[in-house]
This record gives C-alpha cells, sequence and structure tokens, in this order.
C-alpha cells in the first residue's frame, strides 16, 4: 500500500496531526495498534481522571461544549472524548494494525505492520511517551514474597493484599496512588525522590488556568536554559477530582501516609533510602513559590489584583526530624511494592539510526534527524504543553507545516540529495 | 560605592568552561569518568598523613598542581595528640567544601553575586557505637546540620534555590546521603 504519510498512533497527538494533514490536503493513513484511545482504554488505574480541566482539551476543531468545563474527565468520558474526535475529524483510522518495524528506502520509509505494510513518504511518530514503566534495577533485589507492580497493570487498591504497600515515587501518578490506596486501609510508605509540587487551586483558579494564561505552558522549547532538563522534569504532583482537592505530600502525610527518602539501594532485605528527603522537597517548595511569584506579577501587570483572591504562599513541606534512612522489607509489614517510577516511550521497532546514546529519539522540536519523520506528544517536544492533550494542537500545526514543506521540496527537486529536516542535533542548551 | 547592578557578576567562577565542559563531555561520555586518590601513612598512635596528587579523568593521568597532605589524629580528650583534625570532621569539611563550591558555581550561573557565604556545619555523634559499648548504636553521624549565612544579592527564597540546587548537585552530599559500596583488601 502506499500513502503520502503514515501516522502511528490514534491518540490525541495522532489525531490532532490527522486533522492538520486533512487540512493541507495531505494523504495519509493512522495506523492503531488497538482502538481509538487505545493507552486510555488498557493502560489507565480505574479511578484516574485527567490532570488537566475539561476546557483545556482543545484540539485542532474540537472543544469542549459541555457544562462543566472545570471538571476533570474519568477514563470513560476521555476514550469517549478522544472516540468523538477521530469521527468528527474523519481521522482515516486503521485499527488494530500494529506496526512492526519503520524501515528507510532510497526515497521514504517502508512501515510493516501485521497487517500489511505501507510506503510513504513521510511518517509521523504519535506512539505516546509512556508505553514502559521505567523500573530501577534495584527492583532486582526485592526480597521474594513481597509482591511488586508498575502503575500500568495497578487498577485499583483490592487488586492488591492486605498490609503495607511501599510507593516508589512521588509525582503525579505515585502521590494520586498513595492517597487512594492509603485510604483503602493498606499502610502507604512513600519513597520521595525530585518532584514537582503545585497546588491544585491558587486564588480561586485551577493551577492549569493561571499557567495557560501566563504563558507557561507556551514557553517553547528553543526558549529554554537546559532542554534536556525540562525534558526529563518529573510529572506535576496532580490529581483530578470531583472536589478539586490539593493532592501533595503535605495532604498524604495528613491521612497517615509515611514519607520516605529516595530508594537507593537494597542490601540484605532492608530498602536503604537516601538522605536527601529535606532536599527535595526544598527543591519542590522553593520551585512551586516561583510559579506563584510568577503568576502574583502577572496579576499585578494586569490590573487583576482585587478579582481574584488575594495572593498567599502554602505551608512547607512537612518532613520529620529525621526520617528513616532504611526499611526492613523481610519483616512482613510491607506486603507490595509498587515502582512509580515514571514512564518511558517503546519505539524499538524504528530501524532507522535516529537514536542517542540513551536511546531517544534525536530530533529538533519534533523534527526528527531522518528526513521527513516527524515525533510527537513527548514532553516539552515543541513547548511546555507539548505532553498535554492542550499541546498536540501547536505542535501538529507546526510540525504538518514543516511536513508539507518538506514534501513540496522533495517535490520540486526530485533526485536532488534531501537535506531537510536534519535538525541541529538537540544539545543541552 | 556604586551599585554593582552595572559590574557584572563574579563569583571567581569560569562559567564558560563549565558550560564547555558539560557540552563537551555530553558527547564524550567515557571522558567523563574520573577516578580520585588518596594515600595514607600511619605515622604514630591515632596520627596518620594523606596525601592526594594524581587522579584520572577527561581519559589520560591528571596531576594536581602540588601534593597536598593532610594530617589526622584525635584530640587529647581521646587520649592522643591531636595532630591534626579527626577524620569525621574532614568529612564535615569535605561537606562544607563540595557545598560551598556548588554555591558559588549555581550563584554565578544564575547571575547572583556573592558578598560572603558562611558555613558552620555539626555531626552529631554517639561514641558508644565506635567504642563498642552498644551494638545497637551506629558509628557514623546520627545526623549532620550545616547553617549557611550568605550574603549576597538576591532575595532569600533565591539564596535558599541556589543553597539546593547545590545540594542537588554535590558530589560529598551524594557519597553522605547515599550508600555506597566499599570493598577494603590487603595486598
Amino acid at each position: 500500500m502506499r500513502t503520502t504519510t503514515v501516522i502511528i498512533g490514534a491518540g490525541h497527538a495522532g489525531l490532532a496531526m490527522s486533522r492538520c494533514l486533512a487540512e493541507r490536503s495531505i494523504d495519509h493513513v493512522v495506523l492503531e495498534r488497538g482502538e481509538v484511545a487505545n493507552s486510555w482504554r488498557t493502560e489507565r488505574w480505574d479511578s484516574l481522571r485527567l490532570l488537566t480541566p475539561n476546557w483545556q482539551s482543545r484540539l485542532p476543531g474540537f472543544g469542549y461544549d459541555g457544562e462543566d468545563p472545570d471538571g476533570f474527565r474519568d477514563m470513560p468520558e476521555t476514550i469517549a472524548f478522544i472516540t468523538r474526535y477521530a469521527k468528527a475529524i474523519r481521522a482515516p483510522v486503521e485499527t488494530h494494525t500494529t506496526v512492526t518495524s519503520v524501515k528507510a528506502m532510497d526515497e521514504g520509509y517502508r512501515v510493516s505492520t501485521d497487517r500489511g505494510s505501507w510506503e510513504t513518504k513521510a511518517v509521523v511518530i504519535a506512539s505516546g511517551a509512556c508505553n514502559t514503566p521505567s523500573v530501577p534495577r534495584v527492583a532486582d533485589l526485592v526480597p521474594a514474597g513481597i509482591d511488586t507492580l508498575t502503575p500500568m497493570e495497578y487498577r485499583n487498591p483490592e487488586q492488591l493484599a492486605e498490609g503495607g504497600v511501599l510507593i516508589v515515587g512521588a509525582s503525579a501518578t505515585g502521590s494520586q496512588i498513595a492517597d487512594e490506596v492509603h485510604r483503602s486501609g493498606r499502610p502507604v510508605t512513600l519513597s520521595v525522590g525530585e518532584h514537582v509540587r503545585v497546588p491544585r487551586v491558587y486564588r480561586g483558579r485551577d493551577i492549569e488556568w493561571w499557567m495557560d494564561r501566563c504563558g507557561v505552558l507556551d514557553e517553547r522549547y528553543d526558549e529554554v536554559d537546559n532542554l534536556d532538563r525540562v525534558r526529563s522534569l518529573p510529572s506535576l504532583q496532580l490529581a483530578g477530582s470531583e472536589d478539586r482537592h490539593t493532592v501533595d505530600l503535605n495532604s498524604l502525610t495528613a491521612i497517615g501516609v509515611k514519607l520516605i527518602g529516595r530508594l537507593a539501594g537494597i542490601q540484605q532485605g532492608t530498602a536503604q533510602l537516601s538522605g536527601s528527603l529535606p532536599n527535595v522537597c526544598a527543591l519542590a517548595d522553593l520551585k512551586m513559590n516561583r510559579l506563584l511569584d510568577r503568576i502574583d506579577e502577572w496579576v499585578l501587570e494586569n490590573g487583576l489584583e482585587g478579582t481574584v483572591e488575594p495572593a498567599h504562599r502554602f505551608e512547607p513541606t512537612r518532613v520529620e526530624a529525621s526520617p528513616p534512612l532504611g526499611v526492613d522489607l523481610t519483616s512482613g509489614e510491607i506486603r507490595t511494592i509498587m515502582w512509580a517510577t515514571g514512564f518511558r516511550p517503546d519505539h524499538s521497532w524504528i530501524e532507522v539510526p535516529v537514536f542517542d546514546r540513551k536511546g531517544r529519539i534525536r530530533h529538533d522540536g519534533g523534527v526528527v534527524e531522518a528526513p521527513g519523520m516527524y515525533l510527537m506528544g513527548i514532553p516539552f517536544l515543541r513547548r511546555r504543553k507539548s505532553s498535554l492533550i492542550d499541546g498536540a494542537g501547536d505542535d501538529a500545526r507546526d510540525l504538518s507545516a514543516h511536513l508539507a514543506g518538506y514534501l513540496a521540496r522533495n517535490r520540486t527537486a526530485a533526485g536532488a540529495p534531501r537535506e531537510v529536516g536534519t535538525g541541529p542535533g538537540v544539545s543541552w542548551r | 560605592m556604586e551599585t554593582t547592578t552595572t559590574r557584572p557578576v563574579d563569583n571567581g567562577v569560569n562559567v564558560e568552561a563549565l558550560l564547555g565542559a558539560r557540552e563537551a563531555l555530553s558527547e564524550a561520555p567515557e571522558a567523563a569518568r574520573f577516578q580520585w586518590r588518596t594515600t595514607c601513612e600511619w605515622i604514630n598512635g591515632t596520627h596518620s598523613r594523606s596525601t592526594v596528587e594524581g587522579f584520572f579523568g577527561l581519559g589520560e593521568e591528571q596531576r594536581h598542581r602540588t601534593a597536598f597532605t593532610f594530617d589526622a589524629d584525635h584530640p587529647e580528650v581521646f587520649a592522643s595528640e591531636d595532630h591534626g583534625a579527626t577524620p569525621v570532621e574532614m568529612v564535615l569539611a569535605g561537606l562544607a567544601s563540595c557545598l560551598t563550591a556548588g554555591i558559588a558555581s549555581v550563584a554565578q550561573m544564575r547571575d547572583i553575586q556573592l558578598r560572603s557565604v558562611t558555613a558552620t556545619l555539626e555531626g552529631g555523634m554517639d561514641i558508644q557505637g565506635i567504642l563498642g559499648i552498644d551494638g545497637e548504636v551506629r558509628n557514623g553521624f546520627d545526623g549532620i546540620k550545616v547553617r549557611y549565612e550568605i550574603d549576597a544579592d538576591a532575595t532569600p527564597d533565591e539564596i535558599r534555590a541556589v543553597v539546593a540546587q547545590s545540594q542537588k548537585r554535590s558530589a560529598v552530599y551524594d557519597i553522605v546521603t547515599n550508600p555506597t559500596n566499599v570493598t577494603v583488601d590487603v595486598v
């Protein structure tokens, strides 16, 4: 089969790209291993809601028109939303089509699937940033008798054995799961490394509203000081809920969750913990306050002082004076360990030399080094919001324009050496 | 005295060189593998002398400008002759120097002029551990407290953020706060 562009993945990112290509009348197909919004259907826990409010899920040609703009979609609503989008834009999705390889040809690419192969001039990789849980190597040393699982396998607390649960990682996933597992009567110990603390609501508005308005979410990848660092920042400690409550380390210790330092090793059945807990909490508090300072400045500059609730600061993260430096994993107190230690994309099927030494795709704002290849939906791809549903639109508009230019130049300069799209290697700057 | 805003921030840190090294080493990670060394000679009693001179890094053997020696001993209350700092005080000194160097570098990077930086460190220790009186008492510190007094052209929160970032990037802070495998051989 032949087409001009193959989009791999029918989530919000791939669909946004499909819509932008359709606007430019670029022939394309969207290949999806399962159903539209597959990860949301199969890889999320039961109670999860989007961390961004309903109004914020804006996709090209599609927005929220319901009654509850400030609410947070649960998983069935999220799946329905993305499925409606696919229908509304009449995306040419081939479902249940798993890509097995992408190879370079003399011109363009061959995309092989379990249902035949496609020859295409361009490829858009929109298969997600969170395909595989990142589990630290120390997991091999967990003593027998303790169940271990990743958030991808987690559905609800009832699935876990009665007894204590050690959750490793306190970003969005770890802190939300800690909250519900502890409330289920399984005492949670939470191992905390670097994390990003934000309040759900500040000065009467959702934090996402402020970050949207102040331009934080629109900060561009070519304007930040240290791109590698912002691309690897942990997810915001946030939860979507009906009562809009904040889930942070203070809310967790208030219900009895025990905070411990970053898991540094396991020796003779004892989990060894870093003594850095006070500092990672101080870093997170200071970083949060810098965001709140920026919001306060924006309120002043825009003359909104008095129209929103007054500025205030949140209680610093409470850390006990001498947090434990070890946890005995053989005492029976801990029955389960959950690795909420992040996710990484699975690009193992891309057989084109576009990877850096850490296995990440080399790209300049989504323009992959290999001509005609594009990447979408990873943290800070082009903007701070790139990992959000709301970020897919602007990224798709930019990258579809680049893609169209690439196709046009390739057509007019047939036979000439291809040099479009070889952006500079992305360095830390 | 004119205002400092017109003068470029100078904490004596060569940021350009640091940034250059960072860029170069992310392209050539094998050159980033360093090995630090010391030798130590027993003098008498609890008195010993350590010497540092050579180290390995950037793919080859390197040397300090000169050899540096450090005498360590124990004070008279330990019935020793007090020819130098105790080894645990040297650990505190190492932590303090590492964090302070980090503060200067991070401040320079953030365009913050430092005028004075003073650290005071305290390491608590119950010596029942090292004396073998109580096997449940740890030999090492039961905690380390570091207090910084910093005079700089920055807000208190900016200064706190520099100090926090310095901890995040500090080798000795990492060594002290995280376990490290230690192998000791006798040849």
